[in-house]
């Protein structure tokens, strides 16, 4: 396997959707291939700090704003 | 006849009820679905069109729309995704009105080759993160997806930040699933690249 098929295989991979075969063809290419073991789990990485970082929270008092402007057009309607 | 029946084994969606209230006029029920569901619009609209007055408008009017088209809503898709739905098309309309002239749509810029295929090879620590204080960091997260084209940008959100499953991305951009996938990939190693100009192993110490 090349790196280029490994890369397309990668999405996959992170979310458990590759079959058994495909999976032991995956782990055979990391096992002599550095590169993309350090891109499997950076990307995983990426993928788990914009999950758990809020970085654009809404502010209590905007957010009660906004739904009341909401509600009182609904009402409207 | 309310389409609030089981079929089969399948549980219907708890919003299914409050939009059919809702739809009979039930303003209150509608309330409900707002508080569940602003902050998640808030933040989409924000991620898409950069702006943080845009997005306090794409909230509203995403709502509204979606109140006013409650009877379109066919509870074949969850309500949350077709509402997602309104929300982006609303954000991307507002991103074109920002970029007078410029064209902005969810094909942008997605034939650039850029992160198609890895360059830095730099591993990160175990916890990058951790050397950068928390507004920092949270500046470092927001510049690097600013400078993803909008239709990468868009799907990263959606599936990554939102949660939403690959199907439910294709359905609420109209995207078919292969094309999410692949922008999908390419969004996260452009992301996982750019990131490693902050995250490499020992950036902080000189090594």
């Amino acid at each position: 396997m090349t790196c280029t098929e490994f890369i397309a295989q990668l999405d996959d991979l992170l979310e458990s959707r590759v079959s058994v075969t495909l999976r032991a063809e995956l782990e055979e290419h990391l096992r002599t291939c550095e590169h993309c073991v350090i891109t499997m789990n950076t990307t995983r990485k990426t993928i788990e700090i914009y999950r758990s970082h809020e970085l654009y929270e809404l502010p209590n008092e905007l957010r009660e704003r906004l739904q009341k402007a909401i509600l009182a057009k609904c009402k409207k309607c | 006849m309310p389409n609030i029946q089981t079929q089969g084994t399948e549980e219907v969606h708890p919003d299914v009820a409050l939009v059919n209230r809702a739809r009979d006029g039930d303003v209150q029920a509608f309330e409900k679905l707002v508080k569940q569901y602003d902050r998640q619009v808030f933040r989409i609209a924000q991620h898409i069109t950069q702006n943080r007055e845009d997005a306090e408008d794409v909230v509203q009017d995403a709502f509204l729309k979606a109140y006013e088209k409650l009877d379109q809503f066919q509870g074949n898709s969850k309500f949350y995704t077709w509402l997602v739905r309104i929300a982006v098309n609303e954000s991307l309309m507002r991103l074109r009105k920002r970029r007078t002239g410029k064209m902005v749509s969810i094909d942008e810029d997605v034939e650039t080759d850029e992160g198609s295929m890895p360059r830095d090879l730099a591993d990160w620590g175990p916890d990058p993160e951790m050397q950068y204080g928390q507004s920092e960091l949270a500046d470092i997260l927001r510049k690097t997806i600013q400078g993803l084209p909008p239709g990468f940008r868009t799907v990263f959100v959606l599936r990554d930040v939102e949660g939403l499953s690959t199907e439910e991305t294709a359905e609420t951009l109209g995207l078919s699933v292969p094309a999410v996938k692949s922008r999908l990939l390419r969004a996260r190693l452009q992301l996982r690249e750019r990131l490693s100009r902050y995250f490499r192993k020992n950036k902080r110490d000189g090594a």
